[in-house]
């Protein structure tokens, strides 16, 4: 048997591979892969907890995360085509606009 | 030979995590998240949990990371070019950043389970039936709740990708984005 913390370690570092992408990338795409990495991390980390405690209730958090998931996929690359209709980037060190 | 399979996808799911994050070209790295969600899935049946797994690979791969492809290639994103030397500075940062993150909550684990092993994987641990149950019972309004905000999703997702007739830019001939010119906004 697997021990279920290399489990959560692997879940760890994928969180932590997710975060440097998300912070160092400057493609709006990529960062939001990097994003979604990030939740799919916590997917392994939920259901290896699921296994731990003996208990469904983590599973189930993981299907709402799936449906939350495609929500903000939906929305986001929305935003992001809207986006680019309008500047023809969606390099997000040129969008701007906003910043102080 | 869990053992084996544990190791074999954990190191294809990190592998193809790295090329998702290092890869400049948006497409190589759309695919390569495909690789390491089908990995995890692996892992999710490992743990005993098949439904979640085929649910990662019909909604995620399935849905979610082909409209990922879908949009990649139709903004016709080319390779992200190079940055300088702040750009440097922003990946060391991130890169200390995220192992800082890493060994701080890898301590914490290992303090608390060590390597501590479950038992066996029970008839009623892996049952759809008692996982549905409780998903049609418990959480029965999270549910209907989810089912809305999908709904929501869509008619967002609509509204944002639809051209509006009078916005600068909108409309049949599609002219190179007027206000393009106002440089140092």
């Amino acid at each position: 048997m697997v021990p279920v913390s290399w489990y959560l370690l692997l879940a760890a570092l994928l969180f932590a591979i997710g975060t440097a992408g998300a912070l160092t990338r400057r493609n709006g795409i990529t960062i939001f892969l990097s994003i979604e990495l990030m939740l799919n991390s916590v997917n392994l980390t939920l259901v290896a907890y699921s296994r731990l405690l003996d208990d469904h209730t983590g599973q189930l958090v993981v299907f709402f995360v799936l449906a939350v998931a495609a929500a903000e996929a939906a929305v986001g690359l929305a935003l992001f085509i809207a986006l680019y209709r309008h500047r023809r980037t969606i390099d997000l060190n040129r969008i701007n606009l906003m910043r102080w | 030979m869990e053992m084996v399979i544990f190791f074999l996808f954990a190191a294809l799911a990190v592998g193809s995590a790295l090329v998702v994050v290092l890869h400049r070209n948006p497409v190589y790295s759309t695919l390569s998240l495909v690789l390491t969600l089908i990995s995890l899935a692996v892992l999710f049946v490992l743990l005993g949990a098949p439904f979640i797994a085929a649910l990662q690979v019909l909604i995620y791969t399935g849905a979610i990371v082909v409209l990922f492809l879908f949009v990649v290639m139709l903004l016709n994103i080319g390779r992200e070019e190079a940055s300088g030397e702040r750009g440097l500075l922003q990946k060391v940062a991130a890169g200390v950043g995220a192992l800082a993150l890493l060994a701080f909550v890898a301590l914490a684990y290992w303090g608390a389970y060590g390597t501590r092993e479950v038992g066996p994987l029970t008839e009623d641990f892996v049952s759809l039936e008692v996982l549905a149950t409780q998903l049609f019972s418990d959480y029965l309004l999270a549910f209907e709740l989810v089912g809305l905000l999908l709904l929501v999703a869509v008619i967002a997702a609509t509204v944002l990708a639809a051209r509006l007739g009078n916005t600068p830019g909108g409309g049949e001939s599609d002219p190179a984005l007027p206000e393009a010119g106002e440089e140092g906004i």
